[in-house]
């Protein structure tokens, strides 16, 4: 027999945690099922809702008139600019003191690791010191093992975007790394544990022997930007020891994959389903799918009965009133694309393209890639639609990246629509359990 | 690369192409590498990169390396003896590259090509990695072995001369294997031509942990299940991780052959410990290619994971009690478990027996990877990997520990002192009794009935 929940949420990054949270709210069995590590990993932890309109001008100040003028099909145009108001408040609700930005609706502008600046709804309390509209002076420190992060460069970037204060970036040596190739996960490890360190002066231990090294190098800046590899399970007792150790307020500037806020998030969120009682099942993929009897014969759409999850070659059914699609776009392989068609692999759900994939691109990298829209319609429930605009299935949502009809890297509105999508698709799932 | 490094000049020097596609017999590995698109998700789950400064991670050790071998004559880097195989970068990877795969392989190629036949490294090695072999010598005297291994002159000997870490206790001997008790009882007690499974033990739980053995016994009987124990050989995973691949191919030939027979008679595969069930499921399909090896991985399951698929054990679960005979648990799941999806399993089951809770200590690596954290030279690093979950297990309510992964269990009571059961003895627990036949004294009194 089946392994049977209320709601079955397919996928476990940003929008799939936030669908399965938001149907434990109510007196539901919900479980997430999620194949590999989320792109959670690859993405810098920052929660935007809108930097850039896709028409007009950008960075915008604040996220929320621009909501109304989105085309038809965007994904915030489905759910509504109030579902993204009550997402980002659930959201607030998840994450607590972790994150900043809840008390105005203005974008906040974060310093990136390449020195640009970048509009978010919503920030780790991580890189609060480091505001872009702070005019305090900072110190930005890079590390020369760690090149993704060159602090002087930084530094001359963010002056000419013409931030309001002084930037200076300086190199050093982290304490305690050996290799010129060491993961992110050795550094925050080290300095989690505040292991032992040998440093020129003897013995120390790395935050001592990281506050030292930075010591000399301040010229009077009252706050300094790490790469953010500062600590992960104990993230803030790193970053606070720091600051007391240097007199400072200390800050991390956002990274690239693979990145530590982005873990420090997924954490957050598999301990909420934890804490909320839905069930996880991961590493393993949702590979097919069953209709049941009662949507054959009738007119209407076709209701799953069941999708097969593949454990390693032995095939488990898992059986539930209501399904949530969550497995991520392009990159998080939600979406997939060969030489004749581009596809969603799980339900075989409708993605609308053009027949000929030369004009599924236009030459400019940077100009309007028709690819970045690739995905599903919905309608205003966020159910997938088909060619016909007909539903696929009456008991199927989709949220987050595998949607259609927005370019998330050109708007910045990768985490909002997850997030706003992910919280209407599981509300409206666990609304939807017979 | 670049292009600039081949001469285009008329030197005289005959144009070599570089060898992109296997030779014959070869696992071709090229799709896997191309699927690497340098995310460094799996150096971000490699519990290894995250203590020990000399190892370069898995994306290094799978597609990297993998690349670099096709444009020169590179040796295999050592480094890659660092790789404990816990399989964590295989189940990260967003892109399907099959990274411990090509870390098996590349393994292999390291011993057979690099390591001296004649070092203490070798030789050790090999001794960890074919426990199979050593075990029945143990298990013909259990007593003195475990008399003997108990001392701590042995144990200082064994780092001396071995390089096996000295801090670590060997494990018990039981006095009757499973298998001896097994037959002694006459073998299955259900017949049943439509609810049949064959048993794939593994070494430890036959040698060491036979009440793990005899709980699945007693579980599967209860169900109806004529139980099949077929001749086998080790799983294999303690081979792979030690790059004896070819100790691994023999071992894997038996098992696929003695499994294939018993599917042939009806039968399905289940496995009590999940790098067992993990090996005939993913790395014998990976690593070899005996007939039959792709029906017997699809064929087997976890055996928990089966009965839940195969009859209600939610419902069968529900209102069951244990008694006094356990409390509540700190639950780890093996990163092989994971790999499988079996995280939550225990947890979720647990929780519908009265009087009895597993707490999950969340997704860190135990740290001793089979017979990684047995070797003097990785037992820093083991415990190191390991403090997460000995300090979550301390913070857990719980005074005794869960898990199904037998190495996994030697580490979580070396780091704690809690004593630590298998999931399988509490739901026989749960559903057949207290359990007083499953010990040696009583399961005599059984065979009388």
């Amino acid at each position: 027999m089946a392994i049977e929940d209320d709601v079955l949420v397919v996928g476990g990054g940003l929008a799939g945690a936030t669908a399965a949270l938001a149907a434990a709210e109510r007196d539901v069995r919900v479980r997430l099922v999620s194949h590999k590590q989320s792109t959670l990993r690859h993405a810098s932890g920052l929660i935007d809702v809108l930097g850039y309109p896709p028409a007009g001008e950008g960075p915008l100040a604040d996220p929320f008139p621009a909501l109304a003028d989105l085309p038809e099909g965007h994904p915030y145009e489905r759910v509504g600019a109030e579902a993204v108001r009550d997402a980002l408040a659930f959201f607030d609700g998840i994450a607590g003191d972790a994150y900043a930005g809840a008390h105005t609706d203005a974008n906040a502008l974060v310093p990136t690791h390449g020195g640009t600046v970048k509009p978010t709804a919503r920030y780790p309390a991580a890189t609060a010191a480091g505001l872009a509209s702070d005019d305090r002076d900072a110190l930005l420190v890079g590390f020369g093992t760690l090149p993704d992060f060159e602090a002087p460069l930084a530094a001359a970037h963010l002056e000419a975007a013409g931030v309001p204060f002084d930037a200076r970036g300086v190199t050093v040596r982290f304490p305690g790394i050996e290799r010129d190739d060491a993961k992110v996960t050795r550094y925050a490890h080290l300095l989690d544990r505040d292991e032992p360190v040998e440093t020129a002066a003897g013995e120390s231990t790395a935050r001592a022997a990281l506050a030292e090294t930075v010591r000399p190098r301040l010229e009077g800046e009252s706050r300094v930007g790490f790469p953010a590899i500062l600590g992960d399970d104990s993230a803030d007792a790193v970053r606070a020891d720091l600051a007391d150790r240097l007199g400072v307020d200390v800050f991390e500037i956002p990274m690239g994959p693979p990145s530590l806020p982005g873990l420090r998030l997924e954490d957050l969120l598999f301990d909420a389903l934890a804490d909320a009682g839905v069930r996880v099942t991961t590493g393993v993929p949702v590979v097919d799918y069953e209709t049941g009897a009662d949507g054959a014969g009738s007119s209407g759409p076709a209701r799953i009965d069941r999708v097969t999850v593949d454990r390693n070659g032995s095939e488990v059914p898992h059986s539930a009133d209501q399904y949530v699609l969550a497995t991520g776009g392009l990159v998080g392989k939600g979406v997939e694309s060969d030489r004749e068609r581009v596809s969603e692999p799980v339900f075989d759900c409708h993605v609308p393209h053009p027949g000929d994939r030369y004009d599924w691109f236009v030459d400019d990298v940077f100009g309007d890639q028709p690819y970045a829209r690739f995905g599903l319609p919905v309608d205003r429930d966020l159910r997938p639609l088909d060619a016909d605009d007909a539903l696929e299935f009456a008991n199927l949502r989709a949220a987050g990246a595998v949607l259609g009809g927005y370019d998330f890297a050109a708007e910045k509105s990768g985490s909002g629509v997850s997030l706003a999508t992910g919280y209407v698709a599981g509300r409206r799932a666990a609304e939807g359990c017979r | 690369m670049s292009d600039a490094e081949r001469p285009t000049d008329d030197s005289g020097d005959e144009f070599e192409p570089i060898e992109v596609f296997p030779e014959a017999g070869e696992t071709d590995l090229r799709p896997g590498a191309d699927d690497c698109y340098k995310c460094s998700t799996c150096d971000t789950e490699c519990p290894v990169a995250e203590v020990d400064d000399e190892f370069p991670g898995p994306k290094f050790q799978g597609p990297e390396q993998w690349r670099l071998k096709r444009q020169d004559d590179h040796d295999i880097d050592e480094s890659v003896m660092k790789c404990s195989n816990c399989m964590r970068c295989d189940s990260a990877c967003p892109s399907d590259v099959p990274l411990s795969q090509m870390h098996n392989t590349a393994r292999a190629e390291y011993v057979e090509e690099n390591m001296s036949k004649l070092s203490r490294e070798y030789w050790r090695n090999r001794m960890l990695a074919n426990y199979r072999r050593l075990a029945p010598l143990g298990a013909m005297f259990p007593r003195t072995a475990n008399f003997v291994t108990g001392l701590s002159a042995t144990r200082w000997l064994g780092e001396k001369l071995l390089g096996i870490a000295g801090e670590r206790e060997l494990p018990e001997f039981a006095t009757e294997t499973f298998r001896e008790w097994w037959t002694a009882r006459g073998g299955p007690r259900v017949e049943n031509p439509d609810k049949r499974i064959a048993y794939f033990h593994g070494c430890y739980s036959n040698y060491n942990t036979p009440e793990v053995a005899k709980a699945l016994v007693r579980v599967y009987e209860h169900f109806g299940y004529e139980i099949m124990v077929p001749e086998q050989d080790c799983s294999g995973t303690p081979m792979f991780a030690n790059g004896m691949l070819e100790d691994a191919r023999r071992a894997a030939e038996t098992n696929v052959r003695e499994l294939a027979a018993a599917i042939d008679d009806g039968a399905d595969i289940v496995a009590s410990c999940s790098s067992c069930s993990m090996s005939l499921r993913q790395e014998y399909p990976e690593l070899f290619d005996f007939e039959d090896t792709e029906t017997v991985a699809a064929n087997t399951w976890d055996a928990v994971e089966y009965l839940r698929v195969h009859e209600d054990l939610e419902a069968e679960l529900e209102g069951t009690a244990v008694g006094e005979e356990f409390d509540d648990f700190a639950y780890h799941a093996p990163c092989h478990a994971r790999n499988q999806g079996l995280d939550g399993q225990a947890v979720e089951l647990l929780g519908l027996i009265d009087g009895v809770e597993a707490h999950d200590v969340g997704d860190s690596c135990s740290g001793i990877s089979g017979t990684y954290g047995w070797k003097e030279e990785n037992y820093e690093n083991s415990m190191a990997i390991g403090a997460e979950m000995f300090d979550h297990m301390d913070d857990a309510d719980a005074t005794a520990g869960l898990t199904e992964c037998p190495t996994c269990s030697m580490q979580m009571e070396h780091g704690t002192g809690y004593e630590i059961t298998h999931t399988l003895e509490v739901l026989a627990a749960a559903l057949v009794g207290d359990g007083a036949d499953a010990t040696g004294a009583n399961a005599t009194g059984a065979r009388a009935e």
